[in-house]
């Protein structure tokens, strides 16, 4: 019987943040990888990259919807049945223009879907396998975005607000049993999610650094990772600053 | 790719000139295209997207038994960068440049059309695009031949020599026994010629610790620069005697021995904000002694003196490239301080005897080399320009070739 395979399944797949997280899980030894976005061929480019790096692993590709209820229930069904996950990466999201939201509530319930109701969709569906199975880490990334609304961007900020208290109740619920949530809150890194914002000259953070940080975070399953870890601070200030204060900050 | 400037693509810009540069236009970013596509374990053939380190590959290859036949000096370069230089390394005279491992290469071109080409497929495009400094279009894919090796480690001998008659007899008794070759020259004292030559092979020594790589950062630019003639001189000679009494036989870790700066980080920072300048020519082997000797013999008027001074023969054989740089001849790679017009006069000596010599200038490290020089030195340059992207601009461009 070979080796027991660590079993690891990415939503989102493609993220630039998830793809060198899964470049460390192969690094560390060969796991069983389930990749699942919403574009098979650009995600059969980033399984083919990790099979070259790690031959023993076995990747899998799956194309998925991310917005539809039924569809994601189903597709976790069928994940699960093949049998128990270890770790779970909740990664997809995607940064609005926040002008465009407030003109065009499409576009802001678009955002609104995106970043918020598509990943709890996701962890709710898993989280019911996982507390019966009574093991594995659910890790979800919120962002530094949802710990206060600021007027550049709140509608992502909103949407990553939501997962964040949704996690909070998710670890109270799962407090006690073998199943471990992780919220990973990302500052501003170098992706092409971000590519427009590196133009105008902000400073990214290196996004393997980042991955580092969440691979660590994951395997010790703390209940929070802000990464780079300097965020935890900087947002605790953000957080406290009074609102005469900030209200007067352009952010 | 899609806009109206024109553009230029940028790998991880250690380019020394002005090669990846586009002040007036756009830079493409190809260090985005970091994925391995395939590795076959049998042949040694692997494809990958070209923003790939080269150092990736050694890492991904070594340990299983395959590795780069050539590189350059530093493993922090992209694939389409190496490609784009058709970059050297120590290899030259047995296994030739970057190019002539590379079986096919994908072109996006800026009219939005996909060029594939090889050796054996559109050859004249390959041999555009190979040493074609970007120019053609953005490489976004390469498949490259590896070569078999043990393991990471090299059987070397370093051997003093005292003049270029010494060098010339060093590397012809070394060519056909040893894959890598190299040498360290002092310009300065005594007039020059004085160095260390640098050979090796790989070994087949089984596991061994592999030496911590600890990077030593130079963490600011300091205000005036740390390189001038008294600490050029003092590096020299504690350099030159530290080496010769290191000389002799070791196993060492493929690392240290390719890429020695590259454990530096920012080292280009010793040379104070005003930055420096790299000079690297080939002469033909036959006029080569006589036009290194000059070349010494003014860097050593000047005062000047480089900081890294290397000197290699290159091998007998022509380079896939229409603008590769390496030909038949011994090449001399020198860095000076920037000290303004001082050391621009120099460079004009320096091209004289270049042009002289029938040689050329490396544009992966000029910034400045007239245009005569350049079209005198690359005859292959009209056939080329037929295969220019008429979307992509770089400042090189513009001061070679007009446009
Ligand atoms: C310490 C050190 C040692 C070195 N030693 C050597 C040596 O021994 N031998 C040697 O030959 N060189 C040497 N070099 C030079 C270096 O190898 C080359 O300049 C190399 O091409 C740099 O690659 P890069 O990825 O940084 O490309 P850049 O410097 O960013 O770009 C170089 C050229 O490649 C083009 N380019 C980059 N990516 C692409 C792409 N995807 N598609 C099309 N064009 C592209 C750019 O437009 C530009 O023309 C050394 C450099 C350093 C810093
Ligand atoms: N980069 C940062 O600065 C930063 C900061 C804080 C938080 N984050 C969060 O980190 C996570 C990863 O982002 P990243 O930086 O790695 O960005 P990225 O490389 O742009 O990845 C975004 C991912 O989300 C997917 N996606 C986007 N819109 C989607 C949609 N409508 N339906 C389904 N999938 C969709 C993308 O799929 P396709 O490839 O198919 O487009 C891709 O997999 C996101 O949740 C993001 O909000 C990022």
């Amino acid at each position: 019987m070979p080796d027991y395979q660590k079993r690891i399944v990415i939503l989102g797949a493609t993220s630039a943040i998830a793809e060198h997280c899964a470049r460390l899980w192969v690094k560390d030894g060969a796991v069983d990888l389930t990749l699942v976005s919403r574009d098979l061929g650009r995600t059969e480019r980033v399984a083919a990259d990790l099979r070259v790096r790690s031959p023993q692993s076995v990747v899998l590709v799956l194309e998925a919807n991310f917005v539809d209820p039924p569809a994601i229930s189903q597709l976790v069904d069928e994940i699960v049945a093949v049998g128990a996950v270890d770790t779970v990466l909740i990664a997809h999201g995607s940064l609005p223009d926040q002008a465009v939201c407030q003109q065009d509530l499409t576009a802001c319930h678009d955002a609104l879907t995106v970043n918020g109701i598509s990943p709890v969709l996701f962890a709710e569906a898993f989280a019911g396998p996982m507390q019966k199975a009574n093991h594995g880490t659910l890790a979800i990334i919120g962002s530094v975005a949802g710990d206060r609304g600021r007027k550049s961007n709140y509608v992502y900020g909103a949407a990553k607000g939501l997962v964040a208290r949704y996690a909070q109740g998710l670890q109270h619920r799962l407090a006690g049993t073998g199943v471990k949530v992780v919220l990973i809150k990302p500052g501003p890194t170098n992706t092409p999610m971000t590519a427009h914002l590196k133009q105008q000259g902000a400073r990214l953070a290196n996004v393997e650094d980042v991955a580092r940080l969440i691979v660590k975070g994951i395997n010790q399953g703390k209940p929070v990772v802000y990464a780079p870890g300097k965020w935890a601070l900087i947002m605790m200030v953000i957080r406290h600053l009074p609102r005469v204060v900030f209200n007067r900050m352009d952010i | 790719m899609k806009s109206s400037q024109l553009g230029i693509a940028y790998g991880m810009g250690r380019s020394y000139g002005d090669v990846c540069l586009n002040p007036d236009g756009v830079l493409w970013n190809a260090t985005g295209l970091d994925r391995f596509i395939s590795f076959d374990e049998v042949t040694g053939l692997l494809a990958c997207e070209a923003g790939v380190l080269l150092g990736d590959i050694q890492r991904l290859a070594i340990p299983r038994g395959w590795i780069l036949p050539v590189t350059p000096g530093t493993q922090i370069v992209t694939v389409g960068g190496a490609i784009a230089n058709d970059v050297h390394g120590k290899s030259h005279h047995v296994l030739g440049s970057f190019g002539n491992h590379v079986k096919k290469i994908t072109l996006a071109r800026t009219d939005g059309t996909l060029i594939e080409c090889g050796p054996a497929m559109l050859p004249d495009w390959f041999s555009a695009t190979v040493g074609g400094l970007g120019l053609t279009g953005v490489i976004t894919e390469a498949e490259i031949q590896l070569r078999r090796v043990a393991g990471p480690w090299l059987d070397t001998e370093t051997v003093p020599y005292a003049n270029l008659d010494e060098f010339f007899a060093l590397s012809e008794a070394s060519e056909s026994a040893w894959e890598h070759t190299v040498s360290w020259i002092d310009c300065i004292s005594g007039g020059g010629g004085r160095g260390l030559f640098m050979r090796g092979n790989p070994a087949d020594v089984g596991p061994r610790t592999v030496p911590q790589g600890h990077n030593l950062i130079v963490p600011f630019v300091p205000p005036i620069s740390l390189v001038n003639r008294l600490s050029l001189r003092l590096f020299n000679m504690a350099y030159f005697n530290f080496k010769k009494w290191q000389s002799g036989r070791a196993i060492v870790h493929y690392e240290p021995f390719f890429y020695p700066l590259d454990n530096i980080l920012e080292w280009n920072r010793i040379y104070g904000p005003k930055g420096f300048f790299q000079y690297q020519s080939v002469v033909p082997r036959a006029l080569g002694r006589d036009a290194v000797q000059a070349m010494l013999g003014e860097i050593a008027r000047s005062g000047d003196g480089s900081f890294l001074a290397v000197l290699k023969t290159f091998g007998n054989r022509q380079p896939v490239g229409m603008l590769s740089f390496p030909q038949p001849g011994v090449t001399l790679a020198l860095d000076f301080p920037n000290q303004g017009g001082r050391t621009l006069k120099l460079f004009e000596r320096l091209d004289a005897i270049v042009r002289e010599a029938g040689g050329r200038i490396y544009p992966a490290k000029d910034a400045r080399m007239p245009r005569e020089l350049f079209e005198a030195g690359y005859p292959l340059l009209n056939e080329f320009l037929k295969y220019r992207d008429p979307g992509i601009s770089s400042a090189l461009s513009r001061r070679l070739m007009g446009y």
